[in-house]
This record gives structure tokens, sequence and C-alpha cells, in this order.
């Protein structure tokens, strides 16, 4: 994971995170706060009481506009593009010919476009798949002008609508375009930490006044990728690169919810052939959440053998829940070895630990539910 | 006497006393993060210097903990097993990760004192 240093980007809070005392590291070529002062722990559980501020500004944000964006955009993603309302916003990936994942993103539809944000370490690789897909008929804008920021926590909604009240009763993954004490804001109902949450995208020069603004309110504090990593590992959200990448579709990965109807029954998209036969067979391997017996973390790549001692698989994603306070983890493992409750070893430095095949999530999401 | 490894170990050891203490330093411990687990070695274990004798897995990865000089495991901190915090709130004494007889009183001479290793951390930033 080691990155060349000198030329990583910076994200226009570099100077604001480093204020706050932000351990930096390198990840996905930007200089990132892996966590603040009080660490990843606090931070953590800080999201999961009241509401913490994360930069996510290393994330792509791209605009796609033209007269057929929706219907040429349905072709490169699982998820029905055609009956997605305006101002909604939808999880779903970039295929390839053999239905593994490019990459997972959130799509929203606009009046005349599509925003998407997707991971900072594919930005390159989906604007060259965009490129060679879409070039011609719709106009591709990278959005380098603007930067994102994640308000998260059960408190986020009190805490932004002292400043935009109409965001109060804004449906979760929906989006709304916003004035913050007069700055230009798009804020959608989401996140990545299982909390009820708001992704805001503004203007790179007025980010820094947002965030004075928000974290002069008690109760924000601002949160590194360290914390974020945690919350979205308890909540079971896929980290591409860990969890998903392109030897493993939609369907392996457990994201089935995320394939369209239409989708289903016609195909129409890069690997329908891979994707809809494993609809209709199941695939080879499935994706597993795993409680550990013990209190040693588990971290990615550890093989994972059945109750016999057979390898089964593989860990993905693995580490130590501040929710739960012990380890847990996702894995790959053979189709007839993911049962629920089946007793599992996961090997690390050379010894056997006990675990147990659970449900996903580890930890119940409080996403906002329109009542 | 106190002594500190480029690994960010420290080793103490009394005048007179026939076992040596080690842990990691508080620099170490900031830069791991919230500590979760410590895998220390065992009762009895023959260690020589540089071998891999315990591992720290904080929230975001695992770290080994070398240990500074040769010598027999006498005794480990069976207070991490609970509360492995202790190394980050006070990592240069309660912290403490095991006691072990040294068979190479030598070994120490090689090692950094205090002065030596806050200039070696002071470089490092």
């Amino acid at each position: 994971m080691e990155e060349e240093v000198s030329n990583l980007n910076k994200t226009v809070l570099f100077d604001w995170h480093r204020s706050k005392g932000a351990k930096i590291v390198p990840f996905s070529g930007y200089h990132m706060p892996v966590y603040y002062g009080n660490g990843i722990l606090k931070e953590h559980l800080h999201t999961r009481r009241k509401v913490s501020l994360f930069d996510i500004s290393h994330m792509g944000q791209i605009e796609l506009r033209g007269p057929n964006v929706y219907s040429d955009f349905e072709a490169l993603v699982p998820a029905d593009i055609f009956d997605l309302a305006e101002n909604h916003c939808r999880y779903t990936q970039f295929t390839n010919d053999g239905g593994g994942i490019i990459d997972d993103f959130i799509v929203t539809k606009q009046s005349d476009s599509l925003n998407l944000v997707v991971n900072a370490a594919c930005k390159m690789k989906d604007f060259t798949h965009l490129k060679a897909h879409l070039e011609g008929s719709i106009e591709i804008e990278k959005l380098d002008n603007y930067a994102l920021l994640a308000l998260q926590g059960p408190q986020s909604a009190e805490v932004l609508s002292k400043f935009c009240p109409e965001i109060k009763n804004l449906a979760f993954m929906t989006k709304q375009n916003t004035l913050i004490k007069g700055i230009n804001a798009s804020i959608s109902r989401s996140g990545y930490t299982g909390e009820d949450g708001f992704e805001i995208s503004l203007k790179k020069s007025d980010c820094l006044d947002l965030v004075d603004i928000l974290t002069r309110e008690p109760e924000v504090e601002p949160a590194g990728l360290g914390a974020r990593d945690t919350l979205r590992l308890e909540a079971g959200l896929c980290l591409y690169g860990n969890d998903l990448d392109e030897s493993i579709t939609p369907v392996e990965a457990g994201l089935k919810w995320t394939i369209g109807k239409q989708k289903r029954l016609e195909g129409g998209f890069l690997g329908d052939d891979k994707i809809l036969s494993q609809l209709r067979d199941g695939p080879e391997k499935k994706r597993i959440g795993i409680c550990l017996s013990g209190k040693v973390p588990v971290r990615s790549g550890a093989d994972i053998l059945d109750g016999e001692g057979r390898s089964i698989g593989t860990i993905s994603s693995g580490g130590y829940s501040p929710t739960l306070q012990k380890p847990i983890a996702m894995g790959y493992v053979t189709l007839n070895s993911a049962q629920l409750n089946e007793k599992i070893q996961i090997i690390v430095r050379k010894k056997r630990l006990e675990a147990t095949i659970i449900k996903i999530p580890f930890v119940e999401p409080n996403y906002y539910k329109t009542s | 006497m106190i002594k500190y490894t480029k690994q960010h170990e420290w080793v103490a050891i009394n005048d007179g006393d026939e076992k040596a203490t080690v842990g990691i330093t508080d620099y170490a411990q900031k830069q791991l993060g919230d500590i979760v687990y410590v895998e220390l070695p065992g009762i009895g274990v023959k260690v020589n210097k540089g071998d891999e004798a315990a591992v720290v897995e904080s929230v975001k990865a695992a770290a080994e903990v070398y240990s500074p000089i040769s010598g027999e495991i006498l005794e480990v901190n069976e207070n991490l097993a609970d509360s492995p915090e202790l190394i980050n709130n006070d990592a240069e004494v309660n912290g403490w990760f095991f006691k072990l007889v040294p068979s190479e009183e030598s070994e120490l001479e090689e090692l950094m004192d205090k002065e030596g290793y806050d200039k070696y951390i002071g470089d490092l930033d």
C-alpha cells in the first residue's frame, strides 16, 4: 500500500486537517486524514452517537449530459435507470464483460444529466470506461472544482437543518440543491457509515467556510478515513479494492438487490450473460459476515477454513468493531459453505481462530425513514 | 537504565537486577493509534535480539514487536489481555509487554539512550 508521497494530491481541506491534529496518510493518490487527535475508536463512537464531519473530496464527482444520457448509461450498469425519479440516488456498479465490478458508486438523476460519485482509486479507469462507451453522444465532465463532505450521525439532520430547514425531511437516497448560509450546496441524504447523514457537494472555494460553519456546532467533530472504514464495515458495506474488484460480480458480492427488475428480465448491460446466469443458477462464491470467537482481529487476505479444516475462501475486509467491541470481518467462501451460523476457522499468524458465519450488517443501520 | 531501538521498543533494567522489562515507546503507540489486541510470547521462550516477540493490533493494522535483546521470557503483562488500551495510555510504564532474563548483557550497549532516541524520532517527523 506504499504510495509515492511526492506525487500526491491534496484536498482543499489539507491545511485544515493538519491544524486539527490529523494524522495524514497517502490514500488513493491523496494526502488524507486517517484520524485526528481523538483516534479512530472515539471518532467511530462519536459518529454513532452524535455527528461527524468527513472530508471525502478525494472521491470522483462526474456529470454526464446529453440527449440520450439515461438510456445510454443504462447499458453500463445492472441497476435500472429509466425508473429512477429525478433527484433520486441509486447505488450501482460499472460491470465488465465478465460481470466483474469495475467500480461501485452512487448515481443521481438530475433534470438533464446524471451525477456520479465514484471511488477515488477508480476515478481514472471510470473516466476511461465512460469515454470508451459514451464518447461522442454524451458529454463527460469531471467536477474537479468541487469538494465533497459527509456529515454523518444520528444528530446530523438536527445540525444541518439549523442552516437549511428544508433538508430535515429529505428522503433517504434523494438529493436537493440548497443554500447553507449563502453557500450553494447539493445535498443528498446518504453516506457510508450506516447512520443517518448527508453528503454535501460544493465548490472547493466554499468548502472551508462550510466546514467552519458546521464544526462550530458543538455536536460536530471531525472524523477521518479510519473511522469511515470501521463504520462501513459494521454497516456491512463493501469497500472497493477489498470486497469488490473486477473478478467479483454483484451476485457474488451479495448485491443482488441492486440489480434492476427490468435488467433481471432483459439484461442489456455489460456482463449481463454472467450475472443473469448467476441469478438463475447461483454463484460459485458468496460474500459472508464473520464474527470471531476471540479477540484477535483478522485482516484481508487471511484464509478461511470450514469446520473440518478445508480451505473455503479468503477474508476481504476485517478489523475491530468499536460498537460491538470485538473483531468482525467479511470474506468470500464457496457457495455451499456460506451457511449462516456455520462454524469456520480463520488463519492468523499460522494459528486457527474459531469464528462463525453471521448475517450482514453487523450493526443495524439507522437510515432516515420518512414517517 | 532505559535503552531504545530504531523499531521503537524500550528495554529497562535496574542495576543488579536479573530481569529486563520491554515495551513499545510512546511515539510508537501514537503511530499505531488505538490498540485493541496484543499477542505476547510464551513464558520460558528463548528469543534472540531482533526476533519477533509480540504482535500489537491497532484498529487499523497489525505491527510486530521485536525483542531489543536476547534472553528468556520470564513474565508477560497479563493486564494487556483485557486492557490493551494500557499501551495507549501509559506505553512506557504500565503498558510494558514482557520481562526477560538477558543472555547477552553487552547487547544493551548497542541500543540508543533517551537522548539518542529523542533525536532519532525528531528526525523521523
